[in-house]
């Protein structure tokens, strides 16, 4: 049978606020165990929660930047449910009325093609604390410096129908929040992490099949995996004549496996009811008017932008456009350069790609500022270097961390566009290669290439390939 | 017992007698602490007495009336229930579970009173996380009626009237969920407000029912809850249900006139349940009122028979959460040897927890929980929205609404521990203001076989000064605020 | 209403609570009649009625700054701690 892969993500990113949702301890990462975690954080008896203004506004930034209705009224409720890093027994949500409705984002699949998402809601809630399992036996340590953390809990339709569609969703939000400035994105440290909610049915049904919730991807290798390996599970099951059953499981990278997760064994009945602690939360025209004044150029926009004003490729305007730090180098790059964007577009896409991916590198920390970059494309576009001898400056401007000309003037690499150079190389290299000018002659054409090489070699790369062509096609075919 | 106070026996009486340096505040606070000792055995009314404390606050008053800086409240000993969270000082709400808990911080109320120069004699004793009508759920034991040691002093707040009742301390602060100051004040013969919800912060008051809970204050008279509130109310920050609204000068309000008001006899609390004897002595209430030209106008709160199973499915939903967080890893009790994490919960809980406080918390996580939150939960919120329009449109009519406070004087000592249905039914008359957020307050009204009466008035939201006068101008007509157990003269 | 032994047991061990053999029969009879008694509810016409969850009708939520106001006590906070080590509290071990 053939089967059809669905898919829905449930996407938790860490609101970059200073302080927590409900309290004023810090959010910084890395903190000495429980330094973070104060009396509301710890549920102390007594204390209350307090939200967090910041909060709100990153929470309504994403949802106007999803085309999502954003409620003028939302509610705080209580998830409840007795767990060590929940300290408070229940933890802050919104159920049933979220701040972000329903929204949607695009998603360029692997052929071009456009997809739409659907993005059912997005809401506000507090993150857990940690509970840490190793080196001690029989049990567990617990810290609640994460506790209180705002999220925004990010909730897709099933739309998603391949492990690689549910990864280029995820990567669009990541590029959406890091875009906002509402979430850094990091992945190892947990602030942008994501469920996933898989089923499979028979291709052509329109019936969900039984779904898996696989809880806490935090890498989008992981996902791809997870999900893989989790369709092939529930595949196996079912045509093994067995039945998917709703659980939660949890994804092992080490066996590259997901199992089901037995604390999560038994139903759970989380009694959710609204916050009395907390009052309804109210977005007035006005707020939603000021947030939308300091939302930046979003990926989409700005990718159509580059199309439009840099005569680029939609694939080349995607990838620049992936980061905002990414595009703003670029445009930086062609600003400096005065021009030349489809070269300099060629450029960030290529050699500097391939480098910093090589070093595992953001854009912010690339060994090649934009000023350099630009230095160097410069001297492409000038005909002072062919492209190629560009390539070796370019890596000894990584390695060195100089400028382009300083590297051109040292090592002499400046092209040679000297007509009468060019030429006596050509006589050079006729001269010492008699019987394969003989040949040439005789109607062998393909040893052109033959020429061009030695004569390349004879002026080290530097001279200009174009009058190189040329002249060498004059002087083989002779007096 | 110790000899009679060289001092007045109100916080008006006291505060002016520090004023005139009549006695220092250490004395009088050395006073109270002697007598607050001596009454443990025979009244319960304390869970600890913090003598220490008390007499460095006490001296750094009578450094503030040397140096000039006194305030209205300073010097005054008072005492806080114990469930205000107290800096540095063992805070139990009455429970096992916090037997060992010593709060990192001070309460808002009790950072406030602080701030105005009031003495902490100590922590009053209270039914285990405020649930109770008879203060006979506390860990600590029971709190006995200053008027008759076999009868309960009412509860929640049973420690906070007892003191005040037997002029140990001149003011307490309380609690009141769906009655627990007001009922307990009844029944020791002193007066209790219940201040509109919001008007007091409920930060470092540790929570039963969010949506109900607000501290206030007992003390022998109106006049004394009027200084208390008047240091307690206004706006705090790190309570978001607290409202951001001036507070008004209690004490100067009082001076206004009850004539022309209108008070609403509410129809419904003399329709059934009411003792008899306890009906003449409010009648004759309102017949001071109407001497002192007040309109009497028949009223009704066509909902107000629904309050009690309202209150019985809201607030054990929001205790059976807000009790959650009591799991033997943070603070608080924890079993000996959990063999794992699931017996520590359940062990943890079942020994910190007292049979009362498991009853609510099952209560609430049934009503809540898969199948039955529309059942009971949801319906029990759309009944409150009832019952609170019946509030607001008798207030269309009238200013005050007027009442019995209980159904009857204090019971027996275990009279009612066996069926919580019967001790449910005592707060008939309460739970109704805790469900709209109105304030309410009960003010001393006559003796039924010796013990007292009370007589609440029940106002709009943030009618507390209107509240207060027209209980002034009660007491300056009547004596049963003034009277005082014989055995505590 | 009547509510079974097992009813009982399945709340108390939702709410994690311990319950002792002999207490559970009085629990299955109490809980039994408060339900009962909230069962009164069911006589109020309430179509169309708005659920009231707080006392506050017309305010909303206040926002606080973002600001860091809260420094590291833990040391503080952990005194009531039942078991700490490392500046972690410390659990029967939690299995996922």
């Amino acid at each position: 049978m053939d089967w059809e892969t669905v898919i829905g993500l449930e996407i938790h990113a860490q609101l970059s606020t200073k302080s927590k949702i409900f309290s004023g301890s810090s959010t910084a990462y890395g903190a000495a165990p429980n330094a973070q975690a104060n009396l509301v954080d710890l549920g102390y008896p007594g204390v209350l929660p307090v939200l967090n203004g910041e909060a709100v506004r990153m929470a309504v930034s994403f949802g106007l930047a999803v085309n999502a209705a954003i409620a003028p009224r939302s509610v705080f409720a209580r998830k409840n449910y007795f767990y060590p890093d929940l300290p408070k027994g229940y933890q802050i949500s919104q159920y049933e009325l979220p701040v972000v409705g329903k929204g949607s984002l695009d998603i360029v699949l692997e052929d071009g093609t456009k997809k739409r998402i659907g993005i059912t809601r997005a809401h506000l809630e507090e993150d857990a604390g940690k509970s840490l399992h190793e080196g001690l036996a029989g049990a567990s340590a617990i810290d609640l410096n994460r506790a209180g953390t705002p999220l925004v809990e990010i909730v897709s339709e099933p739309d998603m129908r391949s492990a690689k569609e549910a990864v280029a969703y995820m990567k669009k939000v990541h590029t959406l929040v890091r875009y906002l400035g509402i979430c850094d994105g990091n992945m190892q440290e947990g602030s942008f992490r994501c469920d996933a909610n898989v089923s499979v049915r028979p291709k052509g049904s329109d019936q969900f099949g039984t779904r898996a919730e696989i809880k806490n991807l935090n890498s989008f290798r992981f996902v791809e995996k997870a999900i893989n390996y989790e369709v092939a599970r529930q595949i196996d099951v079912l045509e093994g004549g067995g039945k998917v059953v709703q659980e939660t499981r949890l994804y092992d990278p080490d066996k590259g496996e997901t199992r089901s997760m037995r604390s999560k064994e038994e139903a759970n009945d989380y009694r959710y009811f609204p916050d009395p602690d907390l009052l309804p939360l109210e977005i007035d025209a006005a707020f939603l008017e000021t947030v939308r004044a300091t939302l930046p150029e979003l990926p989409d926009a700005k990718a159509t932008r580059f199309v439009a004003q840099y005569g680029l490729s939609e694939y080349d305007a995607g990838v620049l456009t992936a980061s905002r730090e990414l595009a703003a180098y670029y445009e930086d790059v062609v600003a400096r350069l005065g021009g030349e964007p489809k070269l300099a577009a060629n450029w960030v896409n290529g050699d500097l790609a391939a480098f910093l991916n090589r070093e595992n590198l953001e854009i912010d920390s690339s060994r090649v500022g934009a000023a350099q970059l630009a230095g160097l494309v410069a001297r492409i576009a000038d005909g002072t270097i062919s492209g190629k001898i560009a390539k070796d400056v370019f890596e000894a401007m990584w390695a060195s961390g100089r400028e382009a000309d300083a590297i051109i003037e040292e090592k002499g690499l400046r092209q040679i566009t000297d007509t009468g150079a060019i030429e006596r190389a050509i006589d050079e290299v006729m001269a010492k290669n008699p019987g394969q000018l003989a040949e040439y002659r005789a109607g062998k054409e393909k040893l052109f290439g033959f020429f061009v090489g030695q004569t390349m070699k004879a002026t080290q790369g530097k001279a200009n390939p174009a009058q190189l062509n040329e002249l060498l096609k004059k002087k083989l075919a002779g007096p | 017992m110790s000899a009679a106070p060289p001092h007045p026996r109100t916080l008006a009486g006291m505060a002016g007698g520090l004023a005139k340096r009549e006695f220092s505040s250490v004395e009088l606070t050395r006073h109270l602490l002697g007598r607050l000792e001596a009454a443990q055995p025979q009244l319960n009314a304390m869970i600890s007495i913090t003598g220490e404390g008390a007499l460095a606050a006490a001296a750094l008053a009578d450094g503030a009336f040397a140096s000039g800086k006194a305030g209205p409240l300073t010097g005054l000993p008072i005492v806080h229930k114990d469930i205000f969270c107290t800096a540095g000082v063992r805070t139990t709400c009455g429970s096992r579970m916090l037997d060992n808990f010593v709060s990192p911080y001070d309460a808002t109320v009790v950072a406030k009173l602080k701030a105005a120069g009031t003495v902490m004699l100590g922590k009053s004793n209270m039914d285990e996380f405020a649930m109770g009508s008879s203060n006979e759920t506390s860990f600590y034991g029971p709190v006995r009626n200053p008027w008759n040691p076999a009868m309960v002093p009412g509860g929640s707040s049973g420690g906070s009237a007892a003191v005040v009742a037997s002029r140990l301390a001149p003011a307490a602060t309380a609690t009141d969920t769906g009655g627990s100051i007001r009922q307990p004040a009844a029944l020791t013969g002193v007066t209790g407000l219940k201040p509109t919800y919001g008007r007091v912060s409920r930060y470092g008051m540790i929570a039963f029912a969010s949506s109900l809970d607000q501290a206030g204050v007992i003390a022998a008279t109106a006049e004394d809850c009027a200084m208390m509130l008047g240091a307690m109310a206004g706006f705090d920050p790190r309570d978001s249900t607290s409202v951001d609204a001036p507070v008004p000068d209690y004490v100067a309000a009082l001076a206004a006139p009850a004539k022309g008001l209108r008070i609403g006899l509410v129809k419904e609390f003399f329709d059934t349940g009411l003792d008899a004897e306890n009906e003449r002595q409010l009648r004759a209430a309102f017949a001071v009122y109407e001497k002192l030209g007040v309109t009497l106008v028949d009223v009704s709160l066509p909902n107000i028979g629904l309050s009690v199973p309202t209150y019985y499915v809201v607030a054990p939903a929001e205790c059976s959460s807000n009790l959650a967080r009591f799991d033997g890893v943070r603070f608080g009790h924890r079993c000996d040897n959990p063999k794992d994490l699931l017996d520590l919960y359940k062990r943890s809980r079942g020994e910190g927890f007292g049979a009362e406080v498991k009853r609510r918390i099952m209560t609430g996580t049934y009503v809540l929980s898969a199948g039955y939150y529309d059942a009971y939960y949801l319906k029990a919120q759309r009944v409150r929205q009832l019952i609170s329009a019946d509030f607001a449109q008798a207030f269309e009519h009238v200013d005050v609404l007027a009442g019995p406070t209980s159904p009857t004087p204090a019971f027996a000592l275990g009279a009612k521990t066996a069926d919580p249905i019967t001790m449910y039914l005592n707060d008939i008359y309460t739970i109704g203001a805790n469900l709209a957020g109105v304030p309410a307050l009960s003010v001393p009204c006559g003796f039924v076989n010796g013990l007292p009466v009370g007589l609440q008035l029940v106002g709009p939201h943030f009618s507390e000064a209107k509240l207060l006068a027209a209980a002034h101008a009660f007491q300056l007509e009547t004596d049963w605020h003034a009277r005082v157990p014989a055995a505590w003269l | 209403m009547s509510l079974k032994r097992s009813d009982v047991e399945n709340i108390a061990h939702l709410a994690r609570l311990s319950l002792r053999e002999d207490e559970v029969a009085g629990y299955v009879e109490t809980l039994g009649n408060i339900l009962d008694m909230v069962g009164q509810l069911d006589r109020a016409a309430t179509g169309g009625i708005e659920p009231m969850a707080h006392p506050l009708r017309g305010l909303s939520q206040r926002l606080r700054a973002d600001v860091v106001t809260e420094a590291d006590a833990h040391a503080l906070y952990q005194q009531n701690a039942p078991r700490v080590q490392a500046g972690l509290y410390i659990v029967p071990k939690v299995i996922e």
